[in-house]
């Protein structure tokens, strides 16, 4: 693809705070790709007189970093105790399953991602998962196969 | 230039007046990440809506978190002059009732109100609804740290000031030295929120010491402990009060520079945290000469990724640093090298969000409140099999029975509870006949838990505890920063014998492993997360030892959530 390496460089290049770091710039290049790409390896390097290896064992780190393009949505799903002990299992179950998915990972399609989340921060509200970063809590696995199959209608913006 | 601090005042004074006895009414919708959870949002959008369609005048404010999670969506409506009501589980057609019904009519829809507030001093018993402040879940709750949680609009500096926000830190400023302000938290007796409750004024003191000319103050929000949401909920529901408590941190030891360290993704709390920071740098509240008192406190948000391991302090100096959060050696500590090689303190979001109230009321007060070396209050988090979820700040020394069982409702019907677990995934499981505590930091660390950040997990007789305490260290072994070998290995050593046990193809020597691998990972680790690794299942092993031999010896699970098929995720950190 053209222009990864100055998109993330522009993204670098303009984080307003005053502590610019390889992780802060890895960050702003997710908000702005939703993923890391070799390019952005490059440019975060040079931006924080780093080295490639530098910023790789930051990226290697984080598992929030993706290395590959993100899905058109994404799905995560809590497996945390407070989660647990209210129905997560069986919410993770069905999202999977109306995922086409067997674990965590992105659907063949590229539609979809689901990832396990150990901690959505609405505990409260259990079982939580997320979509496109929405909350919805007090899940069940009928609504989970539910918000997964309404995702996947969705078109592409 | 910057106004003074009585015009920031008299400005809060006035728009508070509006608000509140402005003749228009205020309607707040709590939006905290429990209330997005519950659809905040879509309830919001259908009051605006309501009130558009017929054209009304009327306040609608997103505010942070109440406490009563339980009951989000919670929309509070404060007709002028009358009793604040407060709507529970409020949907798009509740929200489009509410309007026609209280804003249109006056009429409230009482089957959906949970209680009201009366002005103060009318005890007329007015509208005929109960008293929300009787409700369970709040009639024993001191709100401290929580004093505007839910009431104010998070956005608005002003809305802080107007209920005494930034006073505490214009005296300080004005007509205390940094000592005096040190000796207020030391006589508060206030210790650590975090997890460690190490007394913050000596913290400080360290910090003070030191001589150097550039010394940092952090505020730890990483909380990626499951089961506790109170740091994101302070944060985002009243900001300032933690910038606050940073500030006179700040002048308290002579730091100039702050820190708020966030997990990326967790948009609300940044993104209040972030305006909060830009207000207060607006008012002259940060940045060089604070209020004309030549002291000079910056303060930035910084960010993480995920990762459970950089809330411990030496890791989250790395990954500020934009490093892989992995643990420091220790000596030296973070008051002698912390953050950039600077002297650092780091406080968790609720010990500082405290800060400002003890200096406004003085240290002897909040040492009056509490039991004996745990002084002031807790911030709980109720989750799990009860009834009511959320967040309470209650009075140290309540016993934890009366919290499980009254103020936050007990199990749903049908169900007895079964264990506890607190102080997060590194702290303990508890049977709930052993859960006659008082909440007090011995206490706790006497009965095998930890009372840690304040969370706590309760679970129903359906649930078993090897299934529990396999998940747990599914989450020690995951988030297991893989610095030292003690802790990356043994982490999965334990997670392997639990997977076993829970497969019901598990044998005594699993139990012998795991005490084994225990130690060795309390002896040898580098930090809490390696030492402390084995304290749930051995916690687990003490309160249950009949639930591990059922699944050991005789190969069932008393429950039936054990053996196969047995789904668990798979994890990796790719």
């Amino acid at each position: 693809m053209d222009g990864l390496k100055e998109r993330s460089s522009r993204a670098v290049a303009r984080q307003p705070q005053r502590t610019i770091t390889i992780l802060s710039s890895l960050l702003a290049v997710e908000d702005e790709l939703g993923y890391i790409p070799r390019e952005a390896v490059a440019a975060v390097a040079e931006f924080n007189q780093a080295t490639v290896n530098d910023v790789w064992a930051v990226v290697s780190f984080y598992p929030n970093f993706r290395t590959t393009p993100p899905c058109e949505q994404r799905i995560e799903v809590c497996w945390g105790p407070s989660c647990h002990l209210v129905g997560a299992m069986p919410v993770i179950a069905a999202t999977l399953a109306a995922a086409g998915l067997e674990e965590e990972g992105d659907t063949p399609d590229g539609r979809l991602s689901v990832r396990y989340n150990t901690c959505l921060g609405a505990c409260a509200l259990a079982p939580v998962m997320s979509v496109n970063h929405h909350l919805i809590g007090r899940l069940s696995p009928e609504e989970a196969g539910r918000r997964v199959t309404q995702a996947l209608g969705q078109s592409p913006e | 230039m910057f106004p003074t601090f009585e015009e920031i005042q008299a400005a809060a004074t006035n728009r508070w007046a509006e608000l509140t006895a402005g003749g228009r009414p205020w309607l707040r919708v709590g939006t905290a990440l429990c209330g997005q959870a519950a659809g905040a949002e879509e309830a919001a959008a259908a009051l605006e809506a309501a009130l558009a369609k017929r054209g009304l005048d009327a306040v609608v404010s997103r505010v942070g978190c109440l406490g009563l999670c339980f009951a989000e969506p919670l929309v509070e409506v404060a007709m002028p002059g009358q009793a604040r009501v407060f709507y529970g589980k409020v949907n798009p057609e509740l929200a489009e009732e509410i309007v026609a019904s209280h804003i249109v009519g006056g009429v409230p829809v009482a089957a959906a109100a949970l209680g009201c507030i009366y002005p103060e001093g009318d005890d007329s018993g007015g509208i005929g609804l109960p008293d929300l402040n009787r409700h369970p879940m709040r009639i024993k709750e001191q709100r401290i740290a929580l004093r505007n949680a839910g009431q104010i609009d998070p956005l608005d500096i002003y809305q802080y000031v107007a209920n005494g926000g930034y006073a505490a830190l214009q005296r300080a400023l004005t007509a205390m030295t940094p000592e005096e302000v040190r000796e207020e938290v030391t006589a508060s007796g206030l210790r650590g929120r975090g997890g460690a409750a190490f007394a913050t004024g000596v913290k400080w003191k360290f910090l003070a010491d030191n001589g150097a000319a550039d010394k940092y103050i952090l505020c730890n929000c990483e909380e990626g402990d499951p089961g506790a949401f109170n740091d994101k909920g302070i944060l985002e529901s009243d900001p300032h009060t933690v910038l606050e408590g940073m500030i006179l941190a700040g002048y308290a030891t002579g730091a100039n520079y702050g820190y708020i360290f966030i997990r990326h993704g967790h948009d609300g709390p940044i993104e209040r945290a972030k305006t909060a920071v830009a207000q207060a740098y607006e008012l002259g509240l940060l940045g060089a000469d604070i209020l004309g008192s030549g002291f000079q406190f910056d303060l930035e948000v910084a960010l993480t990724g995920d990762s459970y391991v950089a809330g411990e302090e030496t890791a989250l100096m790395e990954a500020i640093e934009g490093k892989r959060s992995m643990p420091r050696y220790r000596p030296p500590f973070p008051a002698q090298v912390g953050v950039f090689g600077k002297p650092t303190n780091i406080n968790n979001v609720k010990t500082l969000a405290y800060v400002p109230e003890i200096i406004a009321k003085g240290g002897e007060w909040f040492a009056g409140i509490g039991h004996e070396r745990s002084t002031g209050t807790v911030i709980l988090c109720l989750s799990g099999a009860l009834n009511y979820t959320g967040m309470v700040e209650l009075p140290m020394g309540l016993n934890l029975q009366e919290v499980l069982y009254e103020i936050a409702g007990g199990p749903p019907a049908g169900r007895k509870l079964k264990f506890i677990q607190t102080g997060g995934p590194l702290g303990g499981v508890l049977g709930i006949a052993a859960a006659d505590l008082l909440l007090d930091f011995e206490v706790f660390r006497n009965a095998g838990a930890i009372l840690g950040s304040g969370g706590i997990i309760a679970a129903g007789d359906d649930a078993c505890v090897v299934d529990l305490t396999r998940v747990l260290i599914a989450f020690c072994q995951y988030e297991s920063c893989g610095k030292c070998f003690p802790c990356r290995m043994g982490m999965s050593h334990l997670l392997e014998a639990l997977e076993r046990i829970g497969r019901l193809e598990g044998g005594p020597e699993d139990l012998e492993l795991m005490r084994s691998v225990g130690l060795n990972m309390q002896a040898g680790s580098l930090c809490g997360h390696g030492q402390l690794g084995f304290s749930p299942v051995a916690s687990a092993l003490r309160y249950f030892p009949e639930e591990f031999a059922a699944h050991i010896e005789e190969k069932r699970c008393p429950t039936g959530r054990c053996g196969e098929p047995h789904f668990a995720p798979r994890l990796s950190r790719r």
